[in-house]
């Protein structure tokens, strides 16, 4: 078959099965063979024995969005995979690998028009002492779209600690097997280049680290769980500490304590540990004390889909505190700017001393991929400490509204920070006047940000834009890359406070505007609809999650709107 | 306690910072905060070395009312801001005041898990029995027959008993101290501060407005009649069986205080890059 540049394919089972095992042996021969990709994965509710799904893509191009359509569905085993249907679009010309001692593929698979190969995953397996079919189904995977024998095996040495000799022969029989077969093909990888393998979690932790951070307190919760697991040992090796607090009100007020005492602290959570958050980030707005929570988001509302990905936090990151509250919102907008979008927020934080929410998403965080290793500054962004003075004020009234923070243990300027309001000094006040410049003082030091080209991600040109935000962005790229000319893509990375003067700049010459969010009700939407003014005919191209928006979806928005205007 | 103050040791006074306080002539806050300020001039501290966490009631305007760093935080969550505090800043002296209110009950979780946690702190709670800033309704300490505008009948329920539930929950230490006393709660602060790990100290300290009969708490109260005792057992039966007026250590445990963060770095954030790199 004629090669491609990008081939997706699913790998699937019942829980204990090893599909997520096997996905990132692919993933990583494909990095090791010197291509870009991605691993997305979904499961059931099931703490153990649930159905999973590993969802890869291997192109010769850096991406974080899926594919289409799946070129290969695998199934060590059909129990309950049925489920995932919808998150495993099939197409005509693909190819369901399945074991016939399992049955056959559900027919919710087969109706795509999809090829069915039988291959003895079990069997194979079996003729094998300790090797196990996820490692025949690698094999087959690896060989039907091309990839060496040696990268599976040199993945398999840097991820198998136990069982390796058995893997590897398991996945050579699954290899051969798949040669046998009509499969895909790979165009040849790009010239090497520094990369990275990493998830959006990581990533998020990892750019906290740059940021500064060096104290975390949090609750787990799925999806961000894995943030904190890979903060926890990360933090002890730079010098700080992560502590499991007794719920979500703990952990934020335990990094609003500690960054109090001058630390940049840092929580991780998700929607339902967002809303019980909120109160103590009005604190921090009052106060002033910065802490950054990345928000990484599921399905909601309430407890929603823990293990889904939807970009319906937007309005609680937005508008969810009480008061007037001004604060900072970051969306990074692709996986790999999860370093740099974090450490971003933690000098932001820092700089203004004043709460930041990251919102991450659980398809950023639980995928992994290879990305172009990020280029990244030294962190500028930092907070304006008082020196021992005469007369301190915590909450001066500067012109910028920042005041100089007097850290304990420092002589002369001791003050109480205090959630009720206050005059300068800091001493609770109930008078008009000084909830006035109070108030003023707070907007002032959000407003007067400058951030420069860092607001908004601006690719293309067109008279018609896009406008989107978060893991949305990866798919618009791929459809205008699809597209060719004539559409201007604004992926925001500072939702608050809003730019509404850089936005009418680029959008000069726009006129209509297509916006994208995954999310039911269309909160962007609303958004930018009450911060920015938006020129011409606006459309809105929404769903709520879990689904993530296909490439030529939104070409097909972007091509009929054309058509018909 | 009776240790002679050093040539530039500072006094009382100099821990307080004049602000006037919220609270009712006769309130016993006034004299936690004196034997707040009395400790911390005993212990020959510094201001600057010391922070005061709180939440949100009466009891929780004290940091504004001393000289130290305070954090006047929301309710119920002083001991968490606490924590993060003297974990992220172990060489600082951190006392947490709360009240019956915001300790026991909105705060209740966190009391729970700052026993079981056992980091370094003082944590003073004022118990009046009463919600005093919202002006007299019922609190878990409040008794069940009290009657009120929000519970016209009493509550009914029975009251919370902080001592009993601190050391189920693994405090490592239990004292009980009487605001009547200043000089008696500045040794208690006092030790409570030079104690490694999370020390309780429930504080008895009436609300002359909205429970006026509290006053004849000065009568009621008399030192622990037995010193304090390490076996949990022991303490179990004697908080149990106590008339709530026992004054004194009545639990002396030796666990091993939370610390955490590492020492010094050994890596910088940069060389974790090797995590990822392909």
């Amino acid at each position: 078959m004629k090669p491609t540049p990008s081939v997706s394919v699913a790998l699937a089972g019942s829980g204990g099965a090893g599909v997520m095992t096997a996905g990132n042996m692919l993933l990583e021969a494909a990095a090791l063979a010197g291509y870009y990709g991605l691993m997305t994965r979904t499961s059931g509710p099931q703490i153990r024995g649930g159905e999973a799904a590993a969802m890869l893509r291997v192109a010769t191009f850096p991406t974080d969005g899926q594919d289409d359509r799946f070129q290969v569905l695998a199934a060590i085993d059909w129990q309950n995979v049925g489920r995932f249907a919808a998150e495993l679009p099939l197409a005509p010309g693909s190819i369901i690998v399945g074991d016939p001692a399992q049955g056959e593929p559900p027919e919710v698979f087969t109706r795509s028009g999809a090829r069915y190969l039988p291959v003895p995953l079990k069997q194979l397996a079996g003729q094998l002492a300790g090797a196990w079919p996820n490692m025949v189904a690698l094999g087959v995977l690896a060989g039907l779209i091309g990839l060496s024998f040696e990268s599976v095996e040199a993945a398999a040495k840097k991820a198998m600690k136990k069982g390796l000799e058995a893997g590897i022969a398991a996945a050579r029989l699954g290899f051969s097997q798949a040669s046998s077969l009509e499969g895909f093909s790979l165009e040849k990888p790009p010239s090497s280049s520094a990369r990275w393998l990493i998830t959006g979690n990581e990533a998020a932790g990892y750019g906290a680290l740059r940021g500064g951070v060096r104290f975390v307190a949090a609750y787990p919760i799925t999806p961000a769980t894995e943030l904190l697991e890979w903060l926890a040992p990360a933090l002890a090796k730079v010098g700080g500490t992560l502590v499991q607090a007794e719920d979500e009100l703990a952990s934020i007020n335990m990094a609003l304590g500690a960054s109090y005492g001058g630390v940049p602290s840092l929580t991780a959570t998700s929607g339902p540990g967002l809303a019980l958050m909120i109160e103590a980030l009005g604190l921090g707005v009052a106060a002033e004390v910065p802490v950054v929570v990345v928000d990484v988001m599921r399905t909601g509302p309430s407890t929603g889909i823990a293990t889904k990905s939807e970009q319906a936090d937007l309005n609680i990151a937005l508008y969810g505190m009480h008061g007037d509250a001004p604060h900072i919102v970051v969306a990074p907008n692709s996986l790999a700017d999860c370093v740099a979008a974090t450490a971003w927020a933690v000098g932001l934080a820092e700089s203004l001393q004043v709460p930041a929410i990251v919102l991450s998403d659980q398809y950023f965080g639980q995928a992994r991929a290879v990305v172009d290793a990020p280029v990244l500054e030294k962190q500028s962004l930092e907070r304006l400490k008082a020196e021992g003075a005469e007369g301190y004020k915590r909450y001066a009234l500067t012109e910028s509204g920042i005041s100089p923070m007097a850290i304990p243990g420092t002589r002369g300027t001791a003050y109480t920070a205090d959630g009720l309001e206050h005059n300068e000094g800091g001493t609770p006040s109930s008078q008009t006047a000084d909830h006035l410049a109070q108030m003023d003082k707070r907007a002032r030091k959000v407003s007067q940000l400058d951030p420069g080209d860092a607001w908004a991600s601006i690719e293309g040109e067109g008279e018609t834009a896009v406008l989107t935000f978060g893991s949305c962005t990866g798919p618009v790229r791929e459809a205008m890359a699809r597209n060719g000319k004539g559409v201007k893509l604004v992926s925001l990375r500072l939702l608050s406070p809003a730019q509404p003067e850089r936005l009418r700049k680029a959008l000069e010459g726009v006129k209509r505007v297509l916006v994208v969010e995954q999310n039911h009700s269309g909160q962007f939407l609303r958004y930018l609809r009450s911060e920015y003014q938006l020129p011409g005919e606006v459309r809105s191209l929404r769903r709520p999650g879990p689904l993530p928006f296909r490439p030529e979806e939104v070409r097909q928005e972007l091509l009929n709107w054309e058509e018909t205007a | 306690m009776n240790a002679p103050f050093a040539a530039a040791a500072l006094q009382p006074k100099d821990f307080k910072s004049g602000y006037k306080p919220v609270w009712c002539p006769g309130c016993g806050d006034y004299s936690v905060l004196t034997g707040v300020t009395k400790a911390l001039a005993m212990l020959e501290l510094r201001p600057e070395n010391v922070a005061v966490v709180s939440g949100i009631g009466c009891s929780s305007r004290i940091p504004a009312y001393t000289n130290c760093y305070g954090f006047h935080g929301v309710h119920g969550r002083a001991l968490p801001a606490a924590t993060g505090l003297k974990v992220a800043r172990p060489e600082l002296t951190v006392l947490v005041a709360s009240g019956d209110g915001d300790g026991y009950s909105i705060g209740g979780n966190h009391f729970l898990h700052a026993c079981r946690r056992n980091v370094d702190l003082t944590y003073i709670v004022m118990d009046n029995h009463v919600y005093g800033m919202t002006k007299g309704q019922p609190s878990p300490t409040t008794e069940p027959d009290w009657r009120s505008k929000l519970a016209p009948g009493g509550t009914g329920l029975r009251e919370f008993h902080p001592l009993v539930i601190a050391l189920a929950s693994g405090a490592n230490f239990i004292a009980r101290g009487f605001s009547g006393d200043p000089n008696g709660l500045a040794a208690l602060i006092a030790e409570a501060v030079r104690h490694p790990g999370f020390y309780f100290l429930e504080v008895l300290s009436p609300c002359v407005t909205f429970r006026p009969e509290q006053r004849g708490w000065k009568e009621a109260v008399h030192p622990a009649p037995v010193a304090p005792t390490d076996d949990p057992g022991r303490a179990a039966r004697r908080l149990m069986t106590d008339d709530g007026f026992n004054i004194g250590v009545l639990y002396k445990g030796s666990r091993a205080p939370f610390t955490g963060m590492a020492a010094a770095p050994t890596d910088s954030p940069e060389d974790l890059e090797c995590l990822f790199r392909l």
